[in-house]
């Protein structure tokens, strides 16, 4: 039996950050607003505190603060012809549930994509050519939506967060120590860079020599204390080396309890319920209008949630997800290309080199989640790709996130995994190397999409999700050239030797990589192309949102959080001074 | 907190096992003796092997992790210890793991595809390399073959060479057994393993401390801290 509630303004699908984001914004524009959170309340005290979070084995190894996929997961598969089988461990993606999601434990790299990642499309066809943008099947689109559009909400997020960093491009001019690549910004950084430590300032001196740019990595880890606009206080990082995967017990990592919720929850018009999964959204007869949700909760009860918006603010494969149960657009088919819900699924394409040295403690153990010292020269289309046979790109990090020895001792090349050799390595050279991340765009291709899995159900009998991927040649290739860029920075830091980890062969649900995937409810101009518009709202049901990276025609090589913050920010901006004045399309189809 | 006090917070705390649906608003809620204290290995009895499994896994350990004088084997290190207790808690029913069907063996790039929870696993697993020790190496069990011999058989189990019976796929079990050996190694004391500290002091990682702010600008200086655990310093609670 379903009971039906009492109506609300706007339910929110998910608590992360965009969920965080968008019930502020609605709450303070005065909507009753609900937030249904599948997984439990978490806070620093009780969640993570200092006394118990730096536990590599329980938060990283063992789950505790990811989805538990027991009872949902999804289906993964290289290629059409492959049959797709469930992921039955996390491995590499790490899913948040929660309250604050990923948002909890994410590295805090705070990113904005260049102005042309913005128009991956038009761009790359303008400056090299209609074949660069259909080599290999790709099926790039552009955004719908500009940098320029984006650059103010973008900086409301960085003064949410505090970020900390330099600028490197200040209304058109170029400022020495940030990044001179990056679109231009009307404010500086809220809080100065993070001081580097020794790795990463190595790396700096070396990319200096061979001509690059480097540039502190900018930070949701703080340089020193701050309080944002919303009057919630950050701490000053302090280095202990367990961000990425962990919850920060020092309010010093920027998360939706550190900046937004005690704020948020202070207010009499917004309400959170936890252990509460929607199932589907409900449309009306026409299939027009949502009507609300429907969701159970951890007691086994069905509810209807009446609600006049419907924001699906869950990761990326639950939103799409949710749409594709929910009959909202046309699930894209990859043998016609017809049809736009799941289109352009795409993820990051990773490479590292490892550095190790005789006479340089490195000290990794003091690090922090997005501790770097970064080069852009070879992200984006921030050089010439003449020739080079591929579009895209890949910042070059010197990092250290950490010292964290079950997961990051790193041995040279041909080294076993185990026995005495190991031993001996992991003893030598765990104080003494370091590694360089290469964080690569991925670029959309015809046979990489979402849809539901024919056979795999999870607890409540609702398909799964399937997921169809695959690394393309231009993704090969991309990585290789900025790799290859990587390792001669490697060779101007003088180490003893280094070892080179390449992007090769076929996507594996095994290895960590990021939990950056992307696309599936794409936004654009227009509803032949996207999911969305470029305020996140459906083209074929017009009172639903839907946030998040899902939102990405393709990926960029950068980490999504900022952009996805921004894109909410966006939304949110057009809804409390359009939407809720005249309900309707907020663009015309 | 009191072990009674631990005992309690364990009971009411909303943490991934499910909870009850809560609703929340007009403030940030907060419970009294909530935290969500790790959950410790205590006592040193063996709960999930059996004699002759606890032989097969401390032979197996010490190969992947033997003795020299850089620091301590495995064994040294109480990885069976952490390994028992491990199977024998939720990570071994499988707590994190899909093991619903159809099951199918799939691609190496899908990953685990198993029915067995790690527990499950393990209890096939080591009989089916004792199995085929067994037929291949003179009737011996795996325990009391010689080292070469064992590493001859773990590489092959790692290459996926050595073909077991019962339903185990080799280089599933290896892979896990690695990570599992590693994670007894180097995780925090409170969960069995790494005796002492003394992995952690062999590569040179100083443990849970919360602050290093005063090294981040001391380059390449040796950083003297004590070796700290979650539960403090051996000095402290253990002397």
């Amino acid at each position: 039996m379903t009971t039906t509630l009492k109506p609300v303004d706007a339910v929110l699908v998910g608590f992360g950050w965009t969920g965080a984001i968008m019930g502020q914004q609605l709450a303070d524009a005065g909507l009753s607003v609900l937030a249904l959170e599948r997984g439990p309340w978490r806070d620093t005290a009780t969640d993570f505190a200092t006394g118990f979070a730096q536990d590599e084995l329980r938060y990283m190894w063992r789950h505790h603060l990811f989805q538990n996929v027991t009872d949902d997961t999804l289906t993964v598969r290289n290629h059409l012809d492959q049959e797709a089988l469930p992921m039955r461990h996390l491995g590499s993606f790490l899913l948040g549930t929660g309250v604050g999601s990923g948002g909890v434990h994410w590295n805090g790299q705070i990113w904005r994509f260049l102005p042309s990642d913005f128009q991956t499309k038009s761009h790359n066809q303008q400056r090299y050519g209609a074949k660069a943008v259909s080599d290999y099947d790709l099926t790039v689109q552009d955004w719908g939506v500009t940098y320029d559009e984006l650059e103010p909400h973008y900086d409301t997020f960085d003064k949410l967060c505090g970020t900390s960093g330099k600028a490197g491009n200040l209304n058109g001019q170029i400022q020495a120590g940030g990044n001179p690549f990056e679109g231009a910004r009307a404010n500086e950084y809220p809080t100065p860079p993070m001081t580097q430590t020794y790795g990463p300032t190595l790396f700096g001196q070396a990319a200096a020599e061979l001509g690059h740019h480097p540039f502190p990595h900018p930070t949701g880890n703080l340089s020193q204390p701050y309080v944002n606009p919303l009057g919630a206080q950050l701490g000053k990082c302090t280095y202990c080396g367990f961000c990425e995967k962990f919850g920060c017990g020092n309010y010093s990592k920027a998360s939706p309890q550190t900046t937004i919720l005690p704020y948020l929850m202070a207010k009499p018009n917004f309400t959170l319920k936890t252990e509460c999964e929607v199932l589907r959204v409900e449309l009306s007869a026409d299939r027009k209008r949502a009507t609300g949700v429907t969701y159970v909760n951890s007691a086994g009860e069905e509810f209807f949630q009446p609600a006049e918006m419907v924001i699906l603010s869950a990761y990326v494969l639950q939103n799409v997800r949710l749409l594709l149960l929910s009959g909202i657009g046309k699930p894209y088919d990859p043998k016609t290309g017809e049809g736009v819900v799941g289109k352009n699924y795409a993820y990051q394409t990773m490479s590292s080199v490892n550095v190790f040295f005789d006479d340089k403690l490195i000290n990794p153990f003091i690090g922090a989640g997005a501790l770097a010292t970064v080069i852009d020269d070879f992200n984006g289309d921030n050089f010439d790709h003449s020739g080079l046979g591929f579009i895209g790109g890949a910042y070059v990090g010197g990092m250290v996130t950490g010292g964290r020895p079950i997961e990051m001792i790193y041995t040279p090349q041909g080294v076993p995994a185990w026995g005495l050799e190991w031993k001996q390595a992991a003893a030598k050279n765990y104080l003494r190397s370091f590694s360089f991340s290469i964080h690569g765009s991925c670029m959309s291709h015809r046979g990489n999409y979402l849809d539901l899995d024919p056979t795999y159900r999870d607890v409540h009998g609702r398909p799964m999700l399937r997921m169809t991927f695959d690394f393309t040649d231009n993704e090969h290739k991309m990585s290789d050239y900025v790799t290859d860029k990587a390792v001669e920075v490697a060779k101007a830091m003088n180490p003893r030797e280094f070892k080179v980890n390449r992007r090769t062969g076929s996507w594996s649900v095994t290895p960590y990589q990021t939990t950056h995937n992307t696309g599936g409810a794409i936004m654009g101009d227009n509803p032949r192309d996207s999911v969305v518009n470029k305020f996140l709202q459906t083209w074929d049901v017009p009172n639903v949102f839907s946030l998040g990276s899902g939102a990405f025609p393709q990926n960029a090589g950068y980490n999504p959080t900022g952009t996805v913050a921004a894109l909410a920010y966006h939304a949110a901006h057009e809804i409390t001074t359009r939407y809720i004045k005249a309900p309707g399309p907020l663009v015309a189809a | 907190m009191g072990s009674a006090g631990a005992a309690a917070a364990a009971g009411i705390h909303d943490g991934e096992l499910g909870a009850p649906p809560q609703t929340y608003t007009g403030k940030v809620p907060w419970q009294e003796g909530a935290a969500d204290a790790p959950p410790a290995a205590l006592g040193t009895d063996f709960r999930f092997f059996t004699p002759a499994e606890r032989s097969f896994i401390e032979a197996a350990v010490n190969r992947l992790i033997p003795p020299d004088p850089a620091g301590p084997s495995a064994v040294e290190a109480n990885v069976p210890f952490f390994l028992d207790r491990q199977l024998a808690g939720p990570f071994g029913r499988g707590d994190h793991y899909f093991l619903g069907g159809p099951w199918k063996k799939g691609a190496a790039e899908q990953g685990y595809q198993m029915r067995f929870s790690p527990a499950q696993l393990y209890r096939a697993a080591i009989k089916a390399v004792d199995d085929y020790a067994a037929a291949n190496f003179h009737g011996a069990a795996f325990a009391s073959l010689a080292d070469a011999d064992k590493d001859k058989l773990l590489k092959g189990l790692e290459a996926g060479t050595v073909q077991l019976g019962d339903g185990v796929d080799a280089k599933s079990f290896f892979a896990m057994l690695l990570q599992n050996t590693k994670e007894g190694y180097f995780s925090d004391p409170l969960y069995g393993g790494n005796k002492d500290m003394a992995a952690w002091k062999m590569i040179g990682f100083p443990g849970a401390h919360y602050d290093y702010s005063e090294w981040v600008t001391r380059h390449g200086e040796k950083v003297p801290y004590p070796t700290v655990g979650m539960k403090g310093r051996p000095g402290w609670s253990e002397s």
